[in-house]
């Protein structure tokens, strides 16, 4: 075995012995550790990733002494450590990019915070990597707390409700998770991948229960599509995105919504078997929801009179696509999905960096009436925000397109679904445009006289990590073949025994 | 305006302005101020508010009766439980229940299968609790160098240390207690218990401790520092040595832990040291959460 495939189970380790230090070094040092193990993180996870796509392989890796079935273990091929270098980036720029807002935002205990944005990463690296379905709720759990922590780390009134609220749904979350993966068991008597996808295909077969397995697929999948904010369970969002600080917003809605998504692809792909889950009928409902998600997240993101809560209401029409991905249920769907993942990861951070330095140009408001104009208060983040919304909406160059190019493409080699997959591509289009092109025009719209900068000026080098987000979402919109290539090569590792 | 003027045929007469929201909202003097009257009869507010709580109440009702109903089927729908046909008994019980005492060392079955076996999912759950004190800590407590609140119902607490049957009663029992924790956890890996449940048994002896004779004076006799560093100490413990136990399996290295002779104390490899890690973290975050909930902090 090679050193370099360690490094899974190296980041993993580091994480929870990062997260133990901070609570004895405190405040300074847990940030200089957090910041440091999230870039140790990024070149482990590219290492893994450049070892096994030169190799062509993917391997799994033995916690213990004890083999599969009896003992854990984790695996990792092109396709995980692709994800679980993308969430290290995400989450390192969302870290660095809101550090001026973390220091105003959080003033006791921010000791926990960084605790929390070690565990969180742990949690999120423990979802990419596990091949054990309850390895995954264990992470799931610590996710879920983790989440909650950074969102109500900004201690006023709305972050309190909005997080109790958020707690409630990721618990009823994690409650039907849990409840699927006991019935699970009780029907297979596995838990980790590659033993369930044998067995749950004999069971399927073998036909006496398949109604307690579709409950059990039903279970997980409605467990974390509620974690994960889809429609119509989107509710909790607004709030919980809108109102936490924005490296949170940026963390909770770039990627860990993504990590929940990542293991749910795992677990259809690798433990039930795609044939199985089109076969049960929750692929046609995923398809429905996902749909309903991408339309009513984009009209209720036109009725809104915030920023944040606009770009938060987006996130669910945006989560509403790649469930429509994983409902269409063809190879080039999820390859759709997965990048559409890449692009909601990479821009939504830079959107939440982008209008809190905005709202600060205004004195701290939210409301499209403050923000007139902003963009010229703060060109920079003026300049950020518009590009991201053109990314969002979709325009070629910028990384939106192209999981849109792949989903109509994908579509055309649907049955009945090709239409309300178009049509609800279309509508979506539409309204997105709606929505974000007319925040880009109050932006630039001419300043009111009288009003100037009106917030603390802040250094230019802090734009820097919302910029790398910017250059890498328009470096895959102009060149999409690599990482597409590299998508197809993981994805057809993800899937074979 | 007229009722079945809508949107749409506004907007086709050309009368919706998209740029009212830009406009500044126009926020009256006080002198201006109208005083604020509600638009509807009070009564029928609260009519109001009554009829969708109990529309709510309903829903849930309903939704609750479907989801029981719903899992009732399923139930049904499973394999017997314990049957010697049933799924669950495959190759990984039997290997379990087989040659676990000869590959742990463990007798006690769920002990070996737990840390040793699943050991990951453990280390996992373990920082689960850690996660959970550290936002409890964030929500509960009162920021360092800040004053917290003074209790306001001080008066109304009963204090147990002036009764003196409960104050013998209990100088009796908790040392017992504490001494059945920490057999409990001890012998995690020769009899039933553990460190979850010997670290729960622990705890449950602290807060007796802190019901009787006060918060303040436990949190002096249990110095926060203390807390801290035992948990600290614990999960650090437990992160490394798995480590060591994971890089070695995982790349087939020979590894210096051996399970022993099992039945004896000092057997079953890292399982007895990871009992007593897993037993002092369930103890301090179980009593942290008590004291956090009860006074704010440690």
């Amino acid at each position: 075995m090679s050193f370099v495939q360690n490094f899974p189970f190296f980041t993993i380790i580091l994480c929870l012995l990062c997260a133990v230090s901070t609570f004895v070094a405190g405040d300074k040092w847990g940030r200089r550790l957090s910041v440091a193990l999230l870039c140790v993180s990024v070149a482990l996870n590219a290492s893994v990733l450049w070892f096994c796509a030169s190799n062509d392989m993917s391997y799994s890796y033995m916690m213990g002494h004890y083999p599969a079935p009896w003992g854990n273990e984790i695996m990792a091929g092109v396709m995980e450590p692709l994800m679980a270098t993308l969430f290290s980036v995400v989450m390192l720029c969302s870290v660095l990019g809101g550090m001026g807002h973390i220091m105003a935002d959080v003033q006791d205990h921010r000791k926990v915070y960084w605790i929390n944005v070690d565990m969180t990463l742990v949690s999120l690296l423990a979802l990419c990597y596990t091949n054990d379905i309850f390895t995954g709720y264990v992470f799931i759990e610590i996710c879920t707390i983790g989440s909650c922590v950074l969102l109500s780390a900004k201690q006023n009134g709305r972050t309190l409700i909005a997080s109790a609220r958020y707690m409630i749904f990721a618990l009823i979350g994690s409650g039907l998770f849990l409840i699927g993966v006991v019935l699970t068991y009780s029907v297979t008597g596995h838990l980790l991948f590659p033993q369930l996808h044998e067995a749950v295909a004999a069971v399927w077969a073998d036909g006496r229960y398949t109604f307690s397995m579709t409950a059990a697929i039903g279970l997980m999948t409605a467990g974390i599509a509620i974690k994960s904010g889809l429609f119509p369970f989107h509710f909790w969002m607004p709030d919980t995105y809108g109102q936490a600080t924005p490296a949170s917003s940026g963390i909770l809605s770039g990627v860990v919504s993504k990590g929940y998504i990542f293991l749910l692809i795992k677990i259809i792909y690798r433990a039930v078997g795609i044939e199985v889950f089109t076969e049960s009928g929750i692929q046609a409902v995923l398809l429905v929801f996902g749909i309903g998600g991408m339309i009513v997240g984009s009209i209720s993101a036109i009725r809104t009179k915030r920023l944040t809560t606009m770009v938060a209401y987006s996130s669910a029409a945006q989560i509403g696509y790649i469930y429509m991905g994983l409902g269409m249920g063809t190879d080039a769907a999820l390859l759709a999905a997965i990048l559409h993942i890449f692009a909601h990861s990479l821009t939504k951070p830079m959107l939440f960096l982008a209008g809190a330095d905005l709202a600060d140009a205004s004195g701290g408001e939210n409301e499209f009436h403050a923000l007139r104009g902003a963009g010229h208060r703060d060109v920079m983040a003026g300049v950020l925000f518009t590009a991201g919304s053109l990314s969002m909406v979709g325009i070629p160059l910028f990384i939106g397109f192209i999981p849109k190019l792949h989903f109509a493409s994908a579509a055309f080699a649907l049955d009945w679904q090709q239409w309300p997959v178009l049509l609800g591509l279309a509508i979506s289009t539409v309204l997105n445009v709606g929505y974000f092109l007319y925040t880009s025009m109050v932006l630039w719209l001419p300043e009111k006289e009288g009003v100037g900068y009106r917030g603390e000026k802040r250094c230019p080098c802090h734009y820097v990590p919302a910029v790398v987000l910017l250059i890498i979402a328009m470096a895959i919109g102009i060149y999409s073949a690599p990482l597409t290539r590299l998508i197809e090569q993981g994805l057809a590792l993800f899937v074979k025994y | 305006m007229n009722k079945k003027d809508t949107f749409l045929r506004r907007w086709l007469r050309g009368e919706v302005e998209f740029s009212a929201l830009l406009a500044e909202p126009v926020y009256p003097t006080p002198e201006e101020a109208v005083p604020y009257e509600p638009k509807e009869n009070k009564h029928v507010a609260i009519r109001t508010l009554r009829r969708s709580r109990t529309g709510y109440r309903a829903a849930v009702t309903v939704l609750c009766i479907v989801f029981a109903l719903f899992m009732l089927l399923v139930i049904g729908n499973l394999p017997q439980y314990g049957a010697a046909d049933a799924p669950t008994v495959n190759e990984v019980p039997q290997r379990y229940v087989e040659q676990g005492m000869e590959e742990t060392g463990a007798v006690n079955s769920v002990a070996g299968m737990i840390l040793d076996y699943r050991a990951f999912d453990t280390l996992g759950e373990s920082f689960v609790l850690f996660t959970a004190t550290c936002a409890v800590t964030l929500l509960m407590c009162a920021a360092p160098g800040k004053k917290k609140e003074e209790h306001v119902f001080e008066a109304e607490v009963v204090r147990y240390d002036n009764d003196p049957i409960v104050r013998t009663v209990c100088k009796l029992v908790i040392p017992i207690i504490l001494m059945f924790g920490i057999y409990v956890v001890l012998n995690g890996h020769i009899s039933p218990g553990g460190g979850f449940s010997g670290g729960a048994i622990m705890a449950s002896a602290l807060i007796i401790y802190a019901i009787v004779w006060g918060e303040d004076k436990a949190s002096r006799t249990i110095p926060k520092k203390a807390i801290s560093l035992i948990t600290l100490c614990a999960l650090a413990f437990y992160a490394c040595s798995k480590t060591y136990s994971f890089f070695t399996g995982a790349n087939h290295i020979h590894s210096i832990i051996s399970p022993g002779t099992p039945g004896r104390i000092f057997s079953a490899g890292l399982i007895l040291p990871l009992n007593v890690a897993v037993g002092f973290v369930v103890c301090c975050t179980m009593y942290s959460f008590y004291m956090y909930f009860r006074r704010g902090e440690l």
